[in-house]
């Protein structure tokens, strides 16, 4: 057992055994450590509820995948335990909107 | 599984066979301009079973057309009054026609003849104190849980949505189905990514292949459209692209098998579970399929619903006329915040306090118990959103319907 006390594994679900991505069951604090796979993590940053972190390191062009399925095409190297989310994984359909700092902008664009 | 054998419905009988589970007197405006006229007569009926609905335009539209006629003579509409400014293009002959075929009241106001706003809001409001006591005279029989339609939509989604609400729905559906229930879930553009999932599920390789190509008539609308199913709350509850939203969604469709796809206003033909097709056939012409969740409802409930469990992960609010909204919410935190809007609290699934076959089983009982007249939360709110819009539609191919009867 390691001597810091992890974060229970079920603060992060894993939807299904396939994916590369785990959910956040709760709301995570940055720094706190929670175990993936086994593995001890730090998280690098504060996760919200809901949101995706990932369960091992992805490459650029790497897919995605939550409930056994593809969910889009990771566009940056994302670390074990980082938050996956609109900065680092586009989709392979449409372009996702968001509300902006400054103006209402998409993010990726696969149309052309 | 439990069953729903111990379930009783009681609904009120129409002439079409088919039974209501409310008895709601509505009032119709045809044009917006009889909007206003519309409005005054529902105001002197607050709290009462009087809901307000109508068309906004003035040019004709055969979708809108046959959505209001679907939804005037739906069951669980008890009596009609159309509200027509005169000049409109809507057919208001044909359909006050078909409203009095179904046996039931109606009545048409006509503005520019009862003589302006005052006298056509009094000759509204007399005919509908009188519609109300003829309606008082009315009572429930039983109800089998075959007769009954229900519908799901999800709004306000986030990505607890895809483990909570949207399964819990999907667990319900299975039980409503094995009950002998149809049950519908819609939004093809929220199963962009799901198509070849759905496919395998269909009851014949044609139904499978006519579900793909539902699919992707709404993912090449959406691209001209320029615009996903997808808004900014969606993402910053932490879904990412349109395929994991699409996943989550498609959760609320259960394991039953598919056995058809409906378009807007066609009617499901037994038990089992349908596809709603929301997406307009041909070149983009009138702008996105569904501008907000109440546009979907609408065309669920002229599909025949009875209700529709609406699952939302970050909170809305909604109801709408005719047919009862049951909210299922996804998200714990939301919950805490909303919980007078919430029918039901997914969100246990979330924190080890309930698992989705109890939240399943609690939104059964829970249909069964609104279908026999208990108030949702939004009916107790007083939320009544109605909006009908123009459309464009093809009839639905051979392939859609593979078990109708000849």
């Amino acid at each position: 057992m390691p001597s810091s006390t992890p974060v229970p594994a079920s603060n992060l679900l894993l939807m299904s055994p396939e994916d590369n991505c785990l959910i956040a069951r709760v709301e995570l604090k940055a720094g706190a450590p929670v175990s993936i796979d086994g593995e001890a993590v730090a998280l690098p940053q504060d996760i919200h509820l809901g949101h995706k972190v990932a369960r091992r390191n992805l490459q650029p062009g790497d897919k995605v995948l939550r409930y056994g399925a593809i969910i889009g095409t990771a566009t940056a190297p994302i670390a074990i335990g980082a938050h996956i989310h609109t900065h680092n994984l586009e989709s392979d359909y449409l372009p996702t909107y968001t509300l902006g700092d400054d103006s209402h902008h998409f993010i990726g664009s696969k149309v052309q | 599984m439990t069953s729903t054998a111990n379930l009783t419905l009681a609904g009120y009988p129409r002439a079409d066979g088919r039974k209501g589970i409310r008895n709601v007197v509505v009032v119709a405006y045809l044009v917006e301009c009889a909007h206003h006229v519309a409005r005054l007569i529902v105001n002197a009926f607050p709290d009462q079973q009087v809901h307000l609905i109508g068309f906004p335009g003035c040019f004709p539209n055969e979708y809108a057309d046959r959505i209001m006629r679907r939804v005037l003579t739906h069951p669980n509409v008890g009596a009609a009054l159309v509200v027509s400014l005169g000049c409109e293009g809507f057919d208001k002959n044909g359909i006050t026609a078909a409203v009095a075929d179904s046996g039931r009241p109606v009545h048409t106001i006509t503005i520019q003849e009862a003589g302006g706003t005052r006298t056509g809001v009094k000759g509204g409001v007399e005919w509908v104190n009188w519609a109300l006591e003829h309606l008082a005279g009315q009572t429930r029989v039983p109800m089998r849980l075959d007769e009954l339609v229900v519908a799901t939509i999800c709004g306000g989604s986030d990505s607890t949505s895809g483990i909570t609400a949207n399964p819990a729905v999907g667990v319900a559906f299975d039980k409503l189905i094995a009950g002998g229930s149809a049950c519908i879930f819609e939004e093809t553009g929220e199963l962009v990514g799901c198509e070849y999932h759905m496919k395998r599920r269909a009851v014949t390789p044609e139904l499978g292949n006519a579900i793909v190509q539902t699919v992707e008539k709404a993912a090449r609308y959406y691209t001209i459209m320029g615009h996903g199913s997808f808004s900014p709350g969606n993402a910053d509850g932490g879904l990412t692209t349109q395929e994991e939203k699409s996943l989550g969604a498609y959760a609320k469709s259960g394991a039953s098998p598919i056995c058809g796809i409906l378009k807007p206003g066609d009617l499901p033909w037994g038990s089992g579970l349908y596809l709603l097709d929301v997406v307009p056939d041909g070149e983009p012409r009138f702008g996105f399929p569904n501008i907000s969740d109440n546009a979907e409802i609408v065309e669920l409930i002229a599909c025949g619903a009875h209700i529709t469990l609406f699952t939302t992960g970050r909170g809305s609010v909604v109801g709408s006329a005719i047919s009862p909204v049951l909210k299922v919410c996804a998200n714990p935190d939301t919950y805490a915040r909303l919980s007078e809007d919430m029918d039901v609290n997914a969100g246990r699934i979330l924190t080890g306090e309930a698992s989705l076959e109890d939240v399943g089983t609690e939104i059964v009982d829970l249909v069964a118990r609104v279908a026999n007249g208990e108030r949702s939360c939004s009916e107790e709110l007083g939320h009544q959103e109605f909006i009908l819009t123009y459309k464009q539609f093809e009839p639905a191919g051979p392939g859609c319907f593979p078990l109708k009867a000849a």
